[in-house]
C-alpha cells in the first residue's frame, strides 16, 4: 500500500470565537482483521486507531477508532478559534506509525 | 413484460444465484445484546436517556462498506453544560464498537461526521457523556442493501 | 412433459422475482456541481443511439453517494488524483524523464486529452486508451517498464489525466482509422449474451434501465466517470469494471485491454457521446 497520505480542509481565516468545521481524510486500507486472504488465512488487523487535533499545543478533539471505520477515514468535526495559530492533526497507525498534517488560521 | 424462455431461465437463475451469494459467513456476530452490554460499560449502568444527542444515519445505505453517520448533542460547551464525549456502535457488525469522539470547550460545538462499516441492516446507537455524569442516546436503524450484480 | 413443467415453474419463479423486485424508480433530476463547474449528467443522444437522452451514473444513486462527488475534498477517488499528480512528476526510467519532462502542466496539456480518448493509433493500428497512451510512452519516451493492468500506478495516473479534463463533454471520433469497424465490434460485444445467467450489457444497462434489480437502481452504464471510487470496492479501473460485470454473468472475461475490451470501450464512450466527464466519480 501506498504511503498514507492526511489531507485536511481548513479555513484560512476566521472570525474571533467563530466555530469552524474541519474536514479531514486520510489514505488508508483499515484492515479489519475480519477478512481472510486467498489461502484461507486470516489478514492481520491494521488501522489508524486514533485521531487527534490540538491548535496550539492545546487538545480541540479527538477520536478513537475501531475497525468499522470505513477505509479512508474520513472525519469531520468543529473547533472554536479565538486566537490564530496553528492547527496540528496526528493519526495513530496499528503499527506505530504517525502522520501529521499543520494548519495555520488567522484570526479577523 | 414479454419475455422468453431463455430470459425467464436466466433471470431465475440469477436470483437463485443471488440468493446465495447474497450471505456472507460473518464470524461472531455482535448480537444487540452485546451492544446493550457496551453501553452499560461505557455508562457504568446508567440507562441512558432520550433527547440532546441526534444520529444521522442514510435509512438506505447502497454500500455497508462506505455509510456516512454523524452526530449532534445539543450544548453550550462551557462549564458543566459540556458533552465529554460520543460514541457510536453498530449492533449487528462483528463487534459494537465503530468509534469514539472525544470534546473541549475548544470543540465549540459537539458534532462530528464519520463513514463507517455496516455488515448487514442494523442499529447504529450513539452515547453521549456529559460532564455532569448523565448520558443520552439516540438510535437509526441503516437497512444495507445488496446491489443486483454480486452486491 | 417433464421438460415443460419445470420449465413453466422457473419462469413462474422467475416471474414472481421480478414483480416483486423489478420496480421503475426514476433517475433524479438535479444538478451536478463540483468545485462550483456545472456538469452535463444529461446529454441529447446521437443519431442511431437506443435512447433519447443519455444520463450519468450520478443521478441513478442514493443522495449520500450522490453528496460525496460534490465536494472534491470529501470524495476518497481524489486521493488517487493527488499520487497521480505525484507519478506524474516523478523521474523513472532510462530516458530519466518524467511525464511533466515532454507534457509540462497536466493542468494545462491535458486539459482536452482525456475527452477524446480512446482514439484511433496509427502505428499499432489499434484503438488505445489513456492507460494504453501512458503505456507506450513509459516504453518508447521513458524507458521505462510498461505498467501491468491495474498495477502500478497506472489507475491514480490515469485517473489524474482523466480528472484534468473533468467537466469536459466525452466524444469519441470515429472517423480516425478504422475507428468505425472497432464501434461496429463493440456494438456486437454490447449485445452478446455471456456466461451461466446469459446476460448482454444491454440486458441491464438498455432493456432494464431505470429499474431495480433487488437494491440495485440500474444505470445506462455509462464510462463518463472513469475511474472510478466504487463504495464497495475503491478505486476501480474501466477494464476491472468491464471485466467485473462480465464475471457477474458468470462468464469468463476477456483480457483487460484486448481487442473485445477496447472495442467496447470505444462503443460505450460513444453510448455517452456528450456528458461531462466525472472522474473521479463516486458510485456504489
Amino acid at each position: 500500500m501506498a504511503e498514507s497520505k492526511p489531507r485536511v480542509k481548513v479555513p484560512k481565516t476566521a472570525k474571533a470565537g467563530e466555530v469552524i468545521t474541519i474536514k479531514s481524510l486520510i489514505s488508508h486500507e483499515m484492515e479489519s482483521g475480519q477478512r481472510k486472504d486467498k489461502d484461507g488465512k486470516p489478514i492481520p488487523r491494521q488501522i489508524i486507531n486514533k485521531f487527534t487535533c490540538e491548535f496550539n499545543g492545546k487538545p480541540v478533539f479527538s477520536c478513537d477508532l475501531d475497525p468499522a471505520v470505513s477505509a479512508n477515514p474520513y472525519i469531520e468535526f468543529s473547533a472554536k478559534v479565538t486566537e490564530a495559530g496553528k492547527f496540528k492533526f496526528t493519526w495513530v497507525d496499528d503499527n506505530g506509525s504517525v502522520y501529521e498534517s499543520e494548519n495555520e488560521i488567522t484570526v479577523n | 413484460m414479454k419475455m422468453n424462455r431463455r430470459q425467464a431461465f436466466g433471470f431465475g437463475a440469477a436470483a437463485a444465484a443471488f440468493a446465495v451469494t447474497g450471505f456472507r459467513v460473518a464470524p461472531a456476530v455482535a448480537s444487540t445484546e452485546d451492544t446493550d452490554k457496551a453501553i452499560m460499560e461505557f455508562t457504568g449502568g446508567k440507562a441512558p436517556a432520550a433527547g440532546k444527542i441526534t444520529l444521522t444515519a442514510p435509512e438506505i445505505a447502497e454500500n455497508g462498506n462506505t455509510v456516512p453517520v454523524s452526530v449532534s448533542v445539543e450544548s453550550a460547551m462551557t462549564g458543566d453544560e459540556m458533552v465529554d464525549s460520543v460514541i457510536i456502535y453498530a449492533d449487528g457488525n462483528p463487534s459494537p464498537g465503530v468509534a469514539t469522539f472525544h470534546f473541549t470547550e475548544m470543540s465549540g460545538a459537539a458534532s462530528a461526521t464519520t463513514r463507517i462499516r455496516l455488515s448487514k441492516t442494523q442499529n447504529v446507537v450513539a452515547v453521549a457523556k456529559m460532564k455532569d455524569g448523565s448520558f443520552f442516546m439516540d438510535k437509526k436503524q441503516v437497512k444495507v442493501t445488496i446491489g443486483g450484480c454480486g452486491g | 412433459m417433464k421438460k415443460t413443467i419445470m420449465t413453466t415453474s422457473v419462469a413462474a419463479i422467475a416471474l414472481t422475482i421480478l414483480g416483486a423486485s423489478v420496480l421503475q424508480a426514476d433517475p433524479i433530476n438535479e444538478t451536478l456541481e463540483i468545485d462550483g463547474k456545472e456538469m452535463i449528467t444529461r446529454a441529447k443522444a446521437p443519431d442511431g443511439h437506443p435512447f433519447d437522452e443519455v444520463l450519468s451514473g450520478w443521478l441513478f444513486r442514493e443522495p449520500t453517494t450522490r453528496a460525496l462527488e460534490v465536494d472534491p475534498f470529501e470524495n476518497p477517488g481524489m486521493l488517487a488524483v493527488e499520487e497521480g499528480a505525484t507519478i506524474w512528476n516523478t523521474v523513472e526510467g532510462t530516458a530519466g524523464k518524467s511525464c511533466a519532462s515532454c507534457h509540462g502542466d497536466a493542468a494545462e496539456s491535458m486539459k482536452a486529452a482525456a475527452a477524446k480518448f480512446p482514439k484511433w493509433d496509427a502505428a499499432s493500428k489499434r484503438p488505445v486508451n489513456i492507460e494504453m497512451q501512458i503505456n507506450s510512452c513509459r516504453e518508447k519516451n521513458m524507458g521505462a517498464a510498461p505498467y501491468e493492468f491495474d498495477k502500478g500506478g497506472q489507475v491514480p495516473l490515469t485517473t489524474y489525466i482523466r480528472h484534468q479534463a473533468i467537466g469536459t463533454p466525452m466524444s469519441v471520433d470515429l472517423s480516425q482509422g478504422e475507428m468505425q469497424k472497432w464501434f461496429d465490434m463493440g456494438k456486437e460485444v454490447y449485445y452478446t449474451r455471456t456466461g451461466q445467467l446469459n446476460l448482454s450489457c444491454a440486458n441491464c444497462h438498455e432493456a432494464l434501465m431505470g429499474k431495480m434489480i433487488r437494491a440495485d437502481h440500474l444505470s445506462q452504464g455509462q464510462i463518463n466517470g472513469f475511474p472510478t471510487y466504487r463504495l464497495k470496492s475503491g478505486l476501480t479501473s474501466l477494464h476491472n469494471r468491464f471485466r467485473g460485470c462480465i464475471s457477474d454473468t458468470r462468464g469468463t472475461p476477456p483480457k483487460a485491454f484486448s481487442d473485445e475490451l477496447m472495442a467496447l470501450e470505444v462503443y460505450v464512450t460513444w453510448r455517452g457521446t456528450g456528458l461531462s466527464i466525472e472522474t473521479p466519480s463516486v458510485r456504489q
